[in-house]
């Protein structure tokens, strides 16, 4: 047993209890700074842990209740690397957020800290949970946590709107977790339908918390709205948790009884549609915040389809997707914050050629994009190669064109974005966007001056590191060997009930196929050419425009419509999303 | 073991989702979440409920007395807690929602939209 294994739940959670008792009279700064450095060291635990579980998983069990005879009455936490990397990822992200977060709020002192830190270690409690019980908990203690801090700013409506909208959505889904988890351990007697009620209900509490289409609404609301330090945890790493739960629980509990080749139409299927949708909503938008956010879903459905090839090679996609898109997209919130420091807007035309005053910002903010639209060989693009040559195997040559497209749109509309803010270009005006809130939403309170390298720096690492990990030696190798320990499900249940070591196995190599090269090609160009396409759109020849707008603009303006802020729809959407998902899963299974 | 248990916790289900859907005040919809929310305890109690069993606690008592399962029930308990946990943030924000933007309307009070 590791002792390390606890850590980096433990060290948040004890901080930020600490710090709640006794940071009224440490004074504002030095909470910060207890808080930076409890951050720290639990990304420093983590990044050990990647190395330690190199080679068998590190299981813990508390209290020392370990299971006797393969049956475990205890509860544990599993970790492996992919698994600690997680933890080190939502480590790395919440040290750039308390970072980039000093002297953003004014009053209340300790109360951001804290709740941060109680976010890190909720999350990384739910990373390596090992067991279905403590996952829940662990679940249940992020989403609390996230609601809290989506409404940090109280005094506005949007922040009200977009916290209330959340945690109603959430809930729901959590209820929905929660029976799957009751009727998986009630085993009733009909088993193959309880099986089919359980996995329905797990993956469709854990899209909600993910954001898949159509469990997806709340998702922009809320990260449109929450203080942008909050955002980087967010959308860095809080949505793609859901799946990784969704990818442990098919893979230790339901690969035996439900067949990969059966499940796995249905969630390429949501999974391609989320990253559609997501991409054109995110075209939509000029609140750079909720651009992001639709971002992040359309991400969200390119790690789901990795995850729903169900095979090794996709669930070693979705781990190195996960994390470098994460860092990504951590960068470009960092970026938007500077922005929202700096000018106190956050809107794309209000910030038209503006942001040549922040050239750092910008740099980073198109870095994120090109790396987003799968630039070789950068992290994202090894992570779509390794679906595209997965996807070719299985015969679903036709997955990775749609992907190559969703990344088009995402990244296309970020690298507008950067166009026209940091470089000036484009029209001043778009009738085709969502119109602009009427209130400015979030500022930050405290109006003193900050360093400029308290800013910048986060932004700047989290860029390198996102970009950068694909260097690591082997990375891919590593992925794929790991995947392989949790795919094989028979050993791994061995290895954690039973403490049998799996048998050794170098790590493969990989290089990536001409097909994905020719793919990232494709859409890292397509991308470009999209951008110059939303800067110009009104240049192009007029034949051709109301061509364009005969086709787009219902389907444009029904999409608009759905998104209504208003959370009973939402809420229709998620039962309807459940309806479907189980009727689908039904039909293929029998 | 009945299946009335399980119906139950549908149908109450499917009441709080139909009132979250219909609601018009922030109120009634906390309410309606909570109710929703407690259909989870009536399945978690119903699938470690034993027939003729005693409450779980294991002193003083003969090997091989029956009792209810006590892992759903300390469950249960994490779910209540969560409950007013999420029941009291809830409110705390339609205070506000109250206090700034004068709705408790979850229609009236949509900023973000499209």
């Amino acid at each position: 047993m590791d002792v390390l294994v606890p850590l980096p739940v433990a060290i948040p959670l004890l901080t930020a209890a600490a710090l709640t008792a006794f940071g009224y009279w440490c004074g504002r700064r030095l909470d910060d700074l207890i808080a930076i450095v409890a951050t720290a060291a639990t990304l420093v635990i983590s990044l050990l842990l990647v190395f330690r579980s190199n080679d068998h998983d590190l299981v813990y069990w508390f209290g020392g209740w370990k299971p006797s005879n393969g049956v475990a009455l205890g509860i544990s936490f599993t970790v492996d690397p992919g698994v600690a990397a997680v933890a080190t990822l939502v480590a790395t992200l919440a040290l750039a957020a308390l970072v980039f977060s000093w002297r953003y709020f004014d009053e209340v002192g300790t109360l951001f800290p804290v709740l941060m830190l109680v976010f890190v270690g909720a999350m990384c409690g739910f990373a390596l949970a090992g067991d279905l019980f403590n996952l829940f908990v662990w679940f249940e203690l992020m989403s609390v946590v996230a609601y809290a801090l989506t409404g940090y700013g109280v005094e506005h409506a949007g922040p009200l709107e977009g916290a209330i909208n959340f945690a109603v959505t959430n809930s729901v889904g959590s209820f929905c977790i929660l029976f799957g988890i009751g009727f998986l351990y009630a085993r009733t007697g009909a088993l193959n339908l309880a099986q089919i009620v359980a996995f329905t209900l797990l993956v469709g509490g854990f899209m909600t918390k993910a954001g898949a289409v159509p469990f997806h609404f709340w998702l922009s609301d809320a990260y449109a709205v929450a203080p942008v330090p909050v955002c980087i945890l967010l959308a860095g790493v809080m949505s793609d948790l859901g799946l990784h739960a969704i990818a442990r629980i098919y893979w230790t509990v339901f690969s035996g009884t439900l067949s990969a080749g059966d499940i796995r139409p249905v969630l390429i299927g949501f999974g391609l549609v989320t990253a559609i949708v997501g991409g054109f909503m995110c075209f939509l938008q000029r609140d750079l915040k909720r651009m992001l956010a639709f971002a992040t879903i359309s991400n969200i459905g390119a790690v789901l389809v990795g995850i729903a090839l169900l095979t090794r090679s996709g669930l070693a996609s979705s781990i190195v997707y996960l994390n470098t898109n994460g860092l990504l997209r951590g960068a470009a919130f960092v970026a938007v914050g500077i922005l929202v420091r700096r000018f106190k807007s956050g809107d794309e035309l209000d910030l038209r050629g503006r942001g040549r005053r922040a050239p750092i910002a910008g740099v980073v903010f198109a870095a994120a994009g090109l790396g987003l639209a799968l630039l070789p060989p950068f992290g994202p693009f090894l992570a779509n190669a390794l679906v595209v040559d997965s996807a070719d195997t299985l015969g679903y040559g036709w997955v990775p064109p749609v992907l190559a497209l969703a990344a088009v749109l995402s990244a296309g509309t970020i690298l507008r974005a950067a166009a026209r803010i940091f470089g000036g270009l484009g029209e001043a005006k778009d009738p085709l966007f969502s119109h602009e809130p009427e209130e400015s939403q979030e500022e930050p309170t405290d109006t003193r001056r900050v360093s400029q390298p308290l800013l910048w720096i986060p932004a700047a690492a989290l860029a390198l590191v996102g970009l950068g990990l694909v260097f690591v030696p082997e990375l891919a190798g590593h992925a794929l060997r790991n995947a392989g320990r949790l795919v094989d499900r028979s050993a791994h249940a061995r290895e954690v009930l039973h403490g049998v070591p799996p048998s050794p196995a170098p790590a493969p190599s990989y290089s990536p196929s001409a097909a994905a090269y020719a793919y990232s090609v494709a859409s890292t160009l397509g991308a470009l050419a999209f951008a110059a396409f939303g800067l110009y759109r009104r240049r192009l020849p007029i034949v051709l425009r109301r061509a364009a707008a005969r086709v787009a603009d219902r389907p444009v303006a029904g999409l608009k419509a759905l998104h209504s802020g208003v959370v009973g729809d939402y809420v229709a959407w998620l039962t309807a999303g459940i309806a479907v998902l189980g009727g689908v899963v039904a039909v293929v299974v029998r | 073991m009945s299946y009335l248990p399980f119906v139950l916790a549908a149908w109450i289900f499917l009441v709080g989702i139909f009132g979250i859907v219909r609601s018009r005040h922030f109120i009634h919809l906390v309410v309606c979440l909570s109710l929703t929310q407690s259909s989870t305890y009536v399945l978690l109690l119903s699938i470690g409920y034993v027939k003729h069993g005693g409450a779980p606690i294991f002193k003083d008592v003969p090997l091989g007395t029956k009792a209810v399962d006590p892992v759903v029930q300390a469950l249960t308990l994490t779910d209540i807690v969560v409950s007013v946990t999420v029941a009291a943030l809830l409110l705390a924000l339609a205070i506000q929602a109250k206090k700034h933007a004068k709705t408790m309307n979850p229609d009236e009070l949509r900023p973000v939209r499209g």
